[in-house]
């Protein structure tokens, strides 16, 4: 086996060239390029990370301004529907009050008439009263030639009434 | 060399010069053909790491291949040792890689064009040794730098009787002193054995041509097997070095997050 009967006379130049060798692999390939070589795959794995992270947020923000414009949306809608309900409340509380006061008004005018009439009834009554007795104390004067005083013919015919 | 007309399955892990260095320490550094594949290793790892440095955003083929090899890598340091063991990751990365483009070309039918003999690092066992010792090293410093000399206790297991605590650290211990062995040598047989697996199927197939007649079918059957060796051989080679730096990165959670 050459390895170990040439083992004595070679092993000097084969550790030499080796070492040589070793050593150009070891700090010019492995400590030189490798860490760049690295460095690249990082970047590019930092740089996907970032995109998806970007994207996310974009997505995220695109969410969020959905969810304001559905906001917004919908307060309008509540506003308006508010403002619709107030208006028709007002508009039932003016008609209300229009209303009492024209049932108002219209009472007062009825009470009125009606103490009009009760007025004019009492004065037509009082005068029916005094044209009876007038006419009870002629038809008296007339029939039994009896004077009847004024006030007992009223007394009579408030009797008669 | 073997005499000719014969394959020599061991040949092909003969360290050869290709040529003469210098003197370090006694030892004769020469340029070898194992130096000359391991800098090959480095070049195609290089021009493999480049085709992933383009850093676009939306990656390319290649881009996507680098890119999965150091999620995968990152992965077994993640899994194993933590968040703490970011700082491990350049030595699993350079253990992963080298090993895998070692095995890789090692098994590339280069051998069909002459004059070119493909060598396979990692059946050294003077690289597998190597690595596996710097990777025990690591356990070591960062063990005792880490926790002093609490780092005994990682031979402890939790609730261990009081009496048994001698033996069990002994073998504990004796299994922790292991452990570069059993990595460097996991790897080297792996690839060795696959290797001659291979070629002495491939002096069959040569032999039984030589010998003519009703031994073609010894051939085909000869080579029918050697494809399906490789195909086993190509998962291995991934297997392999996925192995060797999963238990390197388990072996450093030992000492980095002792238990």
């Amino acid at each position: 086996m050459p390895q170990i009967s040439q083992l004595l006379e070679v092993y000097g130049g084969q550790f030499f060239w080796l070492l040589i060798v070793i050593g150009i692999i070891y700090f010019g390939i492995a400590r030189n390029m490798v860490p760049k070589i690295s460095k690249t795959v990082d970047d590019r794995q930092k740089r996907i990370t970032d995109d998806l992270a970007a994207a996310q947020g974009a997505q995220d923000r695109a969410e969020q301004i959905e969810i304001d414009y559905r906001a917004s949306i919908n307060n309008a809608r509540a506003d308006a529907v508010g403002n619709v309900n107030e208006a028709k409340a007002k508009a039932a509380l003016k008609n209300e009050a229009a209303i009492k006061r024209a049932d108002a008004a219209i009472a007062k005018k009825a009470d009125e008439a009606d103490a009009e009439l009760k007025a004019a009834k009492t004065a037509a009554l009082k005068e029916i009263e005094a044209v009876a007795a007038e006419a009870a104390q002629a038809i008296v004067a007339t029939v039994s030639g009896a004077k009847v005083s004024a006030a007992d013919a009223k007394k009579a015919v408030k009797a008669a009434f | 060399m073997a005499e000719p007309g014969k394959i020599d399955p061991m040949h092909q892990f003969e360290v050869q010069p290709i040529f003469d260095g210098f003197t370090l320490f006694g030892q004769q550094i020469s340029f070898t053909n194992s130096a000359l594949w391991m800098f090959i290793v480095l070049g195609l790892l290089y021009v493999f790491m480049m085709g992933g440095m383009k850093r676009e955003l939306v990656p390319g083929r290649w881009q996507i291949m680098v890119e999965g090899v150091v999620g995968f890598v990152d992965n077994i340091i993640a899994t194993s040792i933590g968040p703490n063991g970011k700082k491990y990751t350049p030595w699993v990365f350079t253990l992963f890689m080298f090993i895998l483009f070692s095995n890789l070309l090692g098994m590339m039918p280069f051998g069909i064009i002459p004059g070119i003999h493909p060598f396979t690092v990692t059946s050294q066992f003077t690289v597998t040794g190597l690595l596996a010792a710097i990777s025990f090293s690591i356990v070591l410093v960062v063990g005792f730098w880490k926790h002093g000399f609490k780092f005994f206790s990682l031979f402890i297991p939790h609730g261990t009787p009081v009496v048994m605590i001698p033996l069990i650290f002994m073998v504990e211990l004796l299994s922790f002193l292991v452990r570069p062995f059993s990595l460097a040598l996991r790897l080297f047989v792996a690839m060795i054995a696959g290797h001659i697996l291979i070629k002495v199927f491939a002096n069959f197939v040569i032999q039984a041509i030589d010998a003519g007649g009703a031994s073609w079918g010894i051939a085909l059957l000869s080579i029918i097997f050697i494809a399906f060796v490789s195909a086993l051989e190509l998962l291995v080679c991934a297997i392999q070095a996925y192995v060797f730096a999963l238990l390197t990165s388990l072996y450093i959670n030992d000492a980095e997050n002792l238990h």
